[in-house]
């Protein structure tokens, strides 16, 4: 077999992967919420797996090199085979009640876990157990960082091989930024700012007065930019401001780079952040557009207290804007532009290297520079002008591979979205679902916006959803080489 | 260890790929980014665009808390600076700078703390000379190694038929010459590595690894290989750097032809060699001017260019005309590989002997040398036992007593300083003593770390 050699350390990360169920075990065996038969089983099964797959390393022998292609097919395995380990507990919970879970909904749950989007179809959320809500939680704090990052951090097997799984799963079009010279040091590295970081959000939400685990679990699903809840009414449950501000703060914090903090750290220059292009893109696009859509809201008198319209304006743009996807209230009743707006931005606001998904900021300045310079030429045809990020020359492949991701981007959107209306799916349901999905965000509009879930879809419709989600969190072009005849020949 | 790596030119890249390990973290600046791109995706280090004698590229680089600064570039001014911006900016410890040009000398004033800060100078094309006018001294080696100032030798040669010990067990071996002060230490046969125990017969074609007392070296050579005659005449073609400093090193040894193509060049070259070297104006590969300068009645013939597929051709066309022994640098680590023992009698290989030096600048603790094997797979390592019974792992114990890695022995211990010292082959139950230098085989790279630690001297505040 001519991929055998990925399964020892495919293997590994299954293993790892099932200790991680420890943490919703322990909750459950400490809540005593009726969980907890659910995640020894599974664990048992997704460490067995591991367990057999690392066996191949008898055949392939312990030091192995990965090839970028090796690589990118364990990107892919992994990305595929973890949301169906994680499902496990889901569906073995959920066996034992009245309302069993189909096996396409909690592969649905568990990607849209891992990939950060936080689009759900349980419904009754502050009925589930608080292991179940906390494992859906969890899942999106392991993808948002990385499980392959987390891998490359804490197996030591991965030598050069590690860069290549990094550049896999890594997001933004320069994905060769070491940061030190190991890549090891590297992953940790990112690691520990995103541990410190949500330790800090948890802090801050306990600090607002929200209960302990309530904040872990939100913790999980902001810093990851993934959204989800242990309440139906998402944010809107808790009814604070303060919260509601902490929120903000920490998910501004996590659409951008988390290179830049790492760098800042190391290098004690915290100025290094504020001279990043993307960075100052990404705050005063998600700022500007709050305070925009606040001021259009008082103007047509949707709201009036000012104060108050800022912070829900704020609250719901960035969370939607950054891809995280909570929601205090349901603002699709607001100005029909107002939430058009906010999806649209949840393609292009958040950094490259940060927890967001969708087109990133790099590119999208990468585009505007380009395109500057395109009309340039039209004026001065001989004019030498190339294409700059943070005065950094960017060269031809990287704008033509952001050209490229871009029409593939648009494609994957048009395609799943005529494969939505195939299935007699309204179009603004269908289109919104599937660019809500894409963009790793969670709620669109209509029937799957934040007053409804994707509990009503039908199983294609939701394999559609759970396609795009993983499109979108491995940025298309690394999961679609897979299908491609070449990669596959010798 | 953190350590900087000035240029990603060829020296650049085998001193990363020696280095790169768990244990040390590597940065490699260089002006050129598609040649990191590269580096980057084979090895696992980190690359800084720019030019290393910029204080914000080394800054970039990590200089701040960097070991060590090994300049590796082309050009030698660009490695002295660098060292000195290092050096008396970021303070960097330790700093490696390979010079071309032989007028800087290491300990020179001008190299020294108020002048270039230069701790080491390498030069590649200084061992490279050194390391073939070794294999010329002793015409039947395939290498030879000095250790402990030159006392002991460990020489890599092919047994042949006619030598006295070919077809006979190592411990034949022992029996017949129980005076010589030798041992195999180890054995490869068709590549790969055989046990070297007293049962096992050395046949024809096997790579020999002997270590000896270097007064012996020409005994122990007659054992295992037929009695070569001195080289007296031997031809080179390139007259590089590399062909002139051999030559100007052979004077009054043998008579010397060397083949240049650049003209200009050839009129140096006799401008500075004695006028009883000839220097020819020619293609090395080119059939009739090897055949008119009677490459057939040639001891040797090196082919010295800069480039490999040049040097292989002209090489095996040597041998085909007729050269008794041909030898060619090969940079390509696969060619080298594949040409050793073929045609070619000994592709040297010029980074893994600069690599050898640069390694006994950076290995820490008692190691005194460190050189590298069969192109890099295999090391032998010389270091010195100090301390007394409570603190060493190695003084006042019994050689059988030490707790080697798998694979790894010791080959000899050379006691004493100076002319008064002997070179002796430990039994199992040799005793070592304090300053011994000992030197050890090690079969697998991986290896020597753990046998570094066996030099290390543990502290101890209560003993």
């Amino acid at each position: 077999m001519p991929f055998l050699r990925i399964f020892p350390v495919l293997g590994a990360i299954v293993m790892v992967f099932a200790l991680t169920m420890l943490v919703p075990l322990g909750v459950s065996a400490w809540t005593h919420d009726g969980a907890e038969a659910a995640y020894p089983l599974a664990m048992l099964v997704t460490f067995a797996v591991g367990l057999l797959m690392r066996s191949a390393v008898w055949r392939v022998g312990r030091h192995l090199d990965l090839q970028a292609r090796d690589g990118i097919l364990l990107v892919g395995m992994v990305w595929t085979l973890l949301p169906l380990f994680a499902s496990l507990p889901l569906l073995l919970h959920f066996s034992g009640t009245a309302s069993p879970m189909s096996f396409t909904d909690a592969y649905f749950e568990s990607m849209s876990g891992l990939t950060t989007t936080g689009s759900t179809v349980l419904v009754g959320l502050d009925a589930l157990p608080a292991s179940i809500n906390l494992w859906r939680c969890f899942l999106q704090w392991l993808g948002g960082m990385g499980i392959l990052v987390l891998a490359v951090a804490i197996l030591p097997m991965l030598g050069v091989g590690g860069s290549q799984l990094f550049r896999a799963e890594a997001t933004g079009p320069m994905k060769d930024a070491k940061l030190t010279p190991r890549i090891t040091e590297t992953a940790k590295g990112l690691w520990s700012v995103y541990s410190l970081l949500s330790l800090a959000c948890v802090l801050g939400y306990w600090l607002a007065g929200m209960p302990a685990l309530d904040a872990w679990i939100h913790m999980f699903s902001t810093l990851s930019l993934g959204g989800l809840s242990s309440h139906d009414s998402s944010f809107g449950f808790f009814q604070s401001p303060a919260m509601e501000w902490v929120a903000i703060v920490f998910m501004l914090l996590a659409s951008c780079n988390f290179a830049l903090y790492f760098v800042a750290l190391t290098k004690r220059n915290p100025a290094r952040i504020w001279r990043d292009a993307e960075w100052r893109g990404s705050m005063a696009l998600l700022v500007g557009s709050g305070v925009f859509i606040g001021g259009l809201l008082l103007y047509k008198g949707t709201m009036s207290d000012p104060l108050d319209t800022l912070r829900v304006a704020l609250f719901n743009v960035v969370s939607i804007g950054s891809t995280t996807g909570y929601s205090t209230v349901d603002y699709t009743t607001w100005p029909v532009f107002a939430p058009l707006f906010m999806i649209m931005l949840s393609g292009i606001a958040t950094s490259a290297g940060s927890t967001g998904a969708g087109i990133k900021m790099a590119r999208l300045v990468i585009l505007f520079k380009q395109a500057k310079r395109e009309m340039s030429r039209i004026v001065h045809p001989r004019a030498v002008n190339p294409v700059t990020l943070g005065g950094h020359l960017i060269d031809s492949s990287t704008i033509f591979s952001v050209l490229g991701f871009m029409l593939v981007y648009g494609g994957t959107i048009i395609g799943l979205t005529m494969l939505l209306l195939l299935t007699d799916m309204p179009f603004d349901t269908a289109f919104t679902a599937v660019v809500a999905s894409v963009n790793n965000m969670g709620p669109g509009l209509n029937e799957v916006g934040p007053a409804g879930n994707f509990a009503g879809l039908t199983d294609f419709q939701t394999w559609v959803c759970t396609a795009a989600m993983l499109l979108g969190r491995l940025e298309m072009l690394s999961f679609l080489v897979l299908f491609t005849p070449g990669f596959w020949r010798k | 260890m953190k350590i900087i790596i000035l240029g990603a030119g060829r020296v650049g890249e085998s001193v990363a790929e020696s280095l790169v390990s768990e244990q040390n973290d590597i940065t490699v600046i260089d002006q050129d980014p598609a040649r990191l791109r590269l580096l980057e995706e084979k090895l696992d280090l980190r690359g800084v665009v720019g030019n290393g004698i910029q204080p914000s590229v080394l800054q970039e680089a990590g200089a701040r808390d960097a070991d060590m600064v090994i300049a590796c570039a082309a050009a030698d001014e660009a490695n002295l600076v660098t060292c000195k911006v290092a050096h008396d900016v970021f303070n960097v410890p330790s700093t490696i700078a390979r010079l071309r040009s032989p007028e800087f000398v290491e300990g020179d004033e001008l190299l020294g703390k108020n002048g270039f800060s230069v701790d080491h100078v390498i030069c590649p094309e200084e061992s490279v000379t050194r390391y073939i006018h070794q294999l010329i001294s002793y015409p039947e080696a395939l290498q030879v190694l000095k250790f402990a100032d030159g006392r002991a030798s460990l020489i890599a040669m092919r047994a042949a038929h006619g030598g006295a010990l070919v077809g006979h067990t190592i411990g034949e071996f022992r029996e017949r010459f129980p005076h010589a002060q030798m041992r195999v230490v180890a054995l490869y046969r068709l590549d790969t590595e055989m046990e070297a125990t007293k049962s096992t017969r050395i046949l024809a074609g096997d790579e020999v690894f002997v270590l000896a007392d270097t007064d012996k070296i020409r005994y122990v050579l007659g054992a295992i290989h037929n009695i070569d005659k001195p080289v007296q005449r031997l031809m080179i073609a390139g007259g590089g750097k590399v062909g002139l400093r051999l030559a100007r090193s052979l004077v009054g040894q043998c008579e010397v032809k060397i083949i240049e193509r650049d003209k200009t060049r050839c009129e140096y070259l006799a401008s500075q060699l004695p006028s009883n070297m000839l220097i020819l104006h020619g293609d090395g590969a080119d059939e009739d001017l090897l055949l008119e300068e009677n490459v057939g009645q040639m001891d040797l013939f090196l082919a010295l260019t800069s480039d490999d597929e040049d040097n292989i051709m002209s090489a095996m066309l040597a041998k085909r005309l007729g050269a008794g022994r041909v030898m060619s640098l090969i940079n390509r680590r696969a060619y080298a590989d594949m040409m050793q023992g073929s045609t070619i009698d000994i592709a040297i290989s010029p980074a893994q002997t600069v690599i050898g030096e640069l390694l006994t600048h950076l290995r820490r603790g008692d190691v005194a040398a460190v050189h590298s094997l069969r192109r890099g797979a295999a090391e032998a390592l010389e270091g010195i036992a100090r301390g007394d019974v409570k603190t060493s792992k190695l003084v006042g114990r019994k050689v059988e007593e030490v707790k080697l890695p798998q694979g790894t022995r010791i080959g000899a211990i050379v006691r004493g300083e100076g002319r008064s010292s002997v070179v002796l082959m430990p039994h199992h139950d040799t005793v070592i003593e304090a300053d011994d230098h000992i030197i050890i085989f090690i079969p697998n790279k991986r290896l020597v770390r753990e046998v570094e630690k066996l030099f290390q001297v543990t502290a101890t505040f209560f003993g």
